[in-house]
């Protein structure tokens, strides 16, 4: 059962701002999709290893050789804020 | 009039007339159309076709028109997964696929319409707008992939790529009475195809008929080390165009015709089955025990996928970027005006299931039905060639009939999602229409068994007449 504080815990850790006054909305959302997700609890997984990956591969490794990548600019050029060449953000402390 | 072409009826128009003048038609009628299956024009187009008309080429797609979902990447073509946080982004490189079909000689003509960031199965969570399904408009085309199953039925693209991270081609290609099919998880290259759902989508081929989804498989298939789940494998798909399906065994597993059904549907599947079966192919029922409870573990590990891909839309480095006093405060603002309701609903509950104390009960448990699910298959494939059954349960439904209900949107990807779980490949091909709608049949084949899906796909559309009827004003 999410709580409307849980979604304004969620909604940080996942870094979407939800106005306060939408909470409730969303935790009436997201509970009516967790309850469908509750019918797994029907099956016996006790024994059952879990499948992070359907194909065999095991640590796939490539030789570290230098190629063609981006330009300074290419990188840049998606970006709506830089500075000398930078990426701009605000402070993150 | 707009007409539906094949890749052979391309190259024979661009034979008689020329490169430029084909492509030019597709842009006229995509200009004129209402069905909005577009996102962007691709500018350079013409002169990239006139440069076919100037040079002699035996490449496989010499100057044929290909249109391309807007979550693939196109240097120089935006690519916006249909969404304000990507409106203005234009990528620097060409994905793996794109750079195949530049080398086969294929004009990149636009991008399609989709639901943003491939979540959804109606083509309506669109910031661009809703596409309309061209056999009634009143109707969604299906989804994620709708602009480009849309764009093919309404005669505005020969071929074209979508992608399928739970259905997203054959639901679209079902709704829209077109071809498409999702291949064995790691047989296209996903470099450079912006990740919903990194462990269970694929690129998927789009046409108007089964041989020409084997042609575009021949030229994007193929190993790729920039994606770290390509397969080495070296297969022919053209050579699995065989009009014979004598003796193949067909599985029909009984829990994808449900009680959910509409019974028309099911009735034309059970038609097509017993087509197949006079064409010389044998059938029986299976069981895939595990499939109901496919559908909430796909939207488990789906959006858990989702919360974690997601993260790099942060207004750093690309994309939408909105005023904040520190760098939090940035990025959750602009997460919050950039992603719509669909996607922050799914990151939302993606966090939720990985977060501290959740993570066994939701996440671990899914991957373990997904192995359930992928047991069933296995056993299922010990007896039988393919499986087929309906590709959903029912004709397309009307716009906005249930975009206010997100789990009955989700509900109806219920014969889809089994699938991508265990990772094998399927098809949707036409098999009927239900009230002058569409009817889509699955193929279901086992890991890297393409080629069985394909002989049974080509068997039925050769000796039936299905997808020969057009929408309104398409030749």
């Amino acid at each position: 059962m999410i709580t409307e504080e849980d979604v304004e815990r969620i909604s940080w850790l996942a870094r979407i701002e939800i106005d306060s006054s939408k909470s409730k909305e969303y935790a009436e959302q997201l509970n009516s999709i967790l309850d469908y997700f509750q019918q797994l609890e029907e099956l016996d997984t006790s024994d059952i290893e879990p499948t992070y990956h359907v194909d065999d591969l095991v640590n796939v490794l490539r030789s570290d050789d230098i190629k063609p990548s981006f330009t300074q600019e290419e990188a840049l050029e998606n970006c709506e804020n830089k500075k000398d060449g930078y990426f701009k953000v605000p402070g993150i402390m | 009039m707009p007409e539906w072409m094949s890749i052979r009826d391309t190259k024979h128009k661009i034979d008689n007339l020329s490169a430029e003048e084909v492509t030019s038609s597709y842009l006229d009628t995509i200009e004129k159309s209402s069905i909005n299956a577009f996102t962007n024009i691709n500018k350079k187009a013409i002169e990239d076709a006139k440069y076919y008309d100037k040079n002699q080429s035996d490449l496989p797609l010499a100057g044929v028109p290909i249109s391309i979902k807007d979550n693939i990447s196109t240097k120089g073509i935006p690519t916006t997964c249909s969404s304000r946080m990507l409106e203005n982004y234009i990528p620097p490189f060409n994905a793996h696929v794109i750079e195949k079909l530049y080398e086969a000689g294929a004009i990149i003509i636009g991008k399609t319409n989709m639901d943003e960031f491939a979540m959804g199965g109606s083509t309506e969570t669109c910031c661009g707008g809703t596409t309309f399904n061209p056999w009634d408009t009143s109707r969604v085309p299906g989804g994620s992939s709708g602009g480009s199953a849309a764009a093919l039925a309404a005669g505005e693209s020969p071929i074209s790529l979508g992608s399928d991270t739970g259905g997203s081609v054959r639901s679209p290609a079902s709704y829209c009475g077109v071809v498409a099919m999702k291949p064995t998880y790691g047989t296209i290259s996903r470099y450079g195809l912006i990740s919903y759902s990194n462990s269970l989508e694929q690129i998927g081929p789009m046409a108007t008929c089964v041989e020409d989804i084997a042609h575009i498989m021949d030229v994007i298939a193929g190993y790729d080390n920039r994606d770290s789940t390509s397969i080495k494998r070296d297969i022919n798909y053209s050579d699995a165009i065989i009009n014979d399906s004598e003796g193949m065994k067909i599985g029909v597993p009984t829990e994808l015709i449900s009680d959910g059904i509409n019974p028309k549907v099911e009735k034309i599947v059970w038609d097509a089955i017993h087509k197949m079966e006079d064409l010389g192919a044998i059938w029986k029922e299976v069981s895939l025990p595990t499939t109901k409870y496919a559908l909430p573990a796909y939207y488990i590990l789906a959006m858990s996928d989702a919360s974690s891909n997601l993260a790099r839309f942060d207004g750093t480095r690309y994309g939408l970027q909105v005023e904040g006093n520190n760098w939090h405060v940035m990025a959750s603002k602009t997460r919050a005006q950039g992603f719509g309701d669909e996607v922050k609903r799914r990151i939302l509950l993606g966090t939720y299931a990985l977060s501290a104390g959740y993570h066994d009960k939701y996440y671990v448990k899914a991957l373990k039905v997904r192995t359930l699910v992928k047991n069933d298959f296995d056993r299922a494939f010990n007896d039988v060639d393919v499986l087929m059954g309906p590709t959903m349960a029912d004709i397309a439904f009307k716009v906005g009939e249930k975009i206010e209900d997100p789990l009955s949107i989700y509900m109806t990807d219920i014969n889809n999602v089994p699938v991508n779980l265990a990772g094998i490949p399927s098809m949707s091909v036409p098999c009927g229409f239900a009230d002058k709608m569409p009817v889509g049949l699955q193929i279901i084949g086992n890991t890297f068994d393409e080629s069985s899906i394909l002989r049974c796909a080509y068997t039925f559309e050769q000796n039936t007449n299905h997808h020969k009827k057009r929408p309104d004003g398409v030749n």
